[in-house]
């Protein structure tokens, strides 16, 4: 199974160092968004500070959405994902590897999005170890999620509208915990942080288990 | 000789309509069979089955010792397919398509080289992404996965097709490889002038059935069935 993941997240990184769609479509939507968010708050610093937190994750999810229909998409056309079947690769290893990817390229989004919290939003950050545990932690929730709808949603005619109608719904507990931890994390912030840091815990922790048991039968279907 | 391929009244199904409405056939290994018939005749239905992509919905059927009845995923690494899409990820260079499916099928990497080359994919076109590629050039690609993999079953969907005169001579050859090596070989065409030569048993589809079986007109073939 690890094996698999290793080959089937380097595939995924391969073909997207090559053809760089993430680079050039989903990294400048996800920076433009949180610049029009910015735009609209208007320039009070402490409506800014205030809202930062709902932002951020906003522009995340949104983004998230336009990585699970890419992360599909890497599985090229019918013929290729027949072709691929015939491979005897282990679905819950494919998964995996496709989850990786896709979580080392969230990571980097949320690298650029927190650069844009402290430079747009004058956001100041008093504790820098929860806000990277809600990062990594909401990254591998967010990737197992979004491998796992993306197997759900079907072909691509309809995908582009089912994916977002099926993922964002399901993402919210990742949106609401992302909010509180990263107001903990945050000067002027409140809150427990443990307790948030836990539900994204256990929700990255469920939907990569869901996904390891229900990727190889939804695929055959 | 040992059979490769047993399907007694095999029905397969495509939502509710049937693709292959009681198939019999039955091939020893190491056998090339023309598979031709009109369009809709079940010729790639019967590929699918066969790769154990399509599930067997009525009869009996066993593919290299895999029984079609129940679960098909084991027999799918010991099978190599080209229909006819690409199969191929067109970011990728040949080379890295290759390497890829190579090692997921837990083969070794090293033959690769040699398969491009033994299908005329070099110099700028192997350096080229799939997808830049001509149709033509994107099947030898799929060709050379198969050299590369030395399945024990392959299935081709109209392999000739896209291909000029020097590629399909480069694909009768290769399949004349295979058959030697102890492979099994299964081949649809529209072009029954070029592919019976090949083969040692030809039989035509209509209505998803096998309607009728002959000998091919490969050297030293001689089918009795």
């Amino acid at each position: 199974m690890f094996r698999d993941a290793a080959l089937v997240a380097g595939r995924d990184l391969r073909i997207e160092l090559r053809s760089r769609v993430v680079l050039w479509q989903v990294l400048p939507f996800s920076v433009l968004a949180l610049l029009l968010f910015a735009f609209a708050f208007g320039p009070s610093q402490a409506r800014l500070v205030q809202s930062a937190p709902g932002l951020f994750w906003l522009a995340l999810l949104f983004s998230t959405v336009l990585f699970a229909q890419r992360s599909r998409a890497l599985e090229g056309s019918p013929a290729t994902r027949e072709a691929a079947r015939l491979l005897g690769l282990d679905p819950a290893g494919v998964f995996l590897g496709k989850t990786v990817a896709l979580f080392l390229e969230l990571v980097v989004l949320e690298v650029l999005l927190v650069v844009g919290l402290l430079l747009l939003f004058h956001v100041v950050v008093v504790s820098w170890l929860v806000l990277i545990a809600a990062c990594l932690l909401a990254a591998l929730g967010l990737a197992s999620a979004s491998v796992l709808y993306g197997a759900l949603s079907g072909e691509a005619r309809i995908r582009s509208t089912l994916l977002p109608v099926l993922l964002l719904p399901i993402l919210a507990p990742v949106l609401i915990a992302g909010v509180r931890s990263f107001q903990a994390a945050i000067k002027d912030g409140a809150g427990l942080s443990g307790r948030w840091l836990g539900v994204l815990a256990v929700f990255s922790l469920v939907y990569t288990g869901l996904g390891i048991a229900l990727y190889g039968p939804l695929e055959e279907n | 000789m040992v059979s490769a391929i047993s399907l007694q009244s095999a029905v397969a199904v495509a939502g509710r309509f049937p693709v292959l409405a009681g198939v019999d056939l039955n091939l020893d290994e190491g056998t090339v069979c023309a598979v031709l018939g009109a369009n809709g005749a079940g010729k790639t239905s019967l590929l699918r089955l066969l790769a154990g992509l399509t599930a067997l919905e009525r009869g009996a059927g066993s593919v290299l010792g895999a029984d079609l009845t129940k679960n098909t995923s084991g027999l799918r690494a010991n099978v190599g397919f080209m229909g006819h899409g690409v199969g191929l990820y067109e970011e990728l260079l040949p080379r890295e398509n290759l390497a890829f499916m190579i090692k997921a099928a837990r083969l070794d990497p090293s033959g690769i080289p040699d398969a491009l080359d033994r299908v005329g994919i070099r110099g700028r076109v192997a350096a080229t992404p799939v997808g830049q590629l001509s149709a033509g050039q994107q099947r030898r690609v799929v060709l050379a996965l198969l050299v590369a993999r030395r399945p024990r079953l392959w299935l081709l969907d109209e392999p000739h097709a896209s291909l000029d005169a020097q590629a399909r001579d480069l694909v009768g050859s290769v399949l004349e490889e295979a058959a030697a090596g102890g492979a099994t070989v299964v081949a649809t065409s529209h072009e029954p002038d070029i592919v019976i030569p090949l083969a040692d048993v030809v039989v035509t589809m209509a209505g998803g059935v096998v309607t009728e079986r002959y000998a091919g007109g490969r050297m030293g073939s001689s089918d009795v069935s």
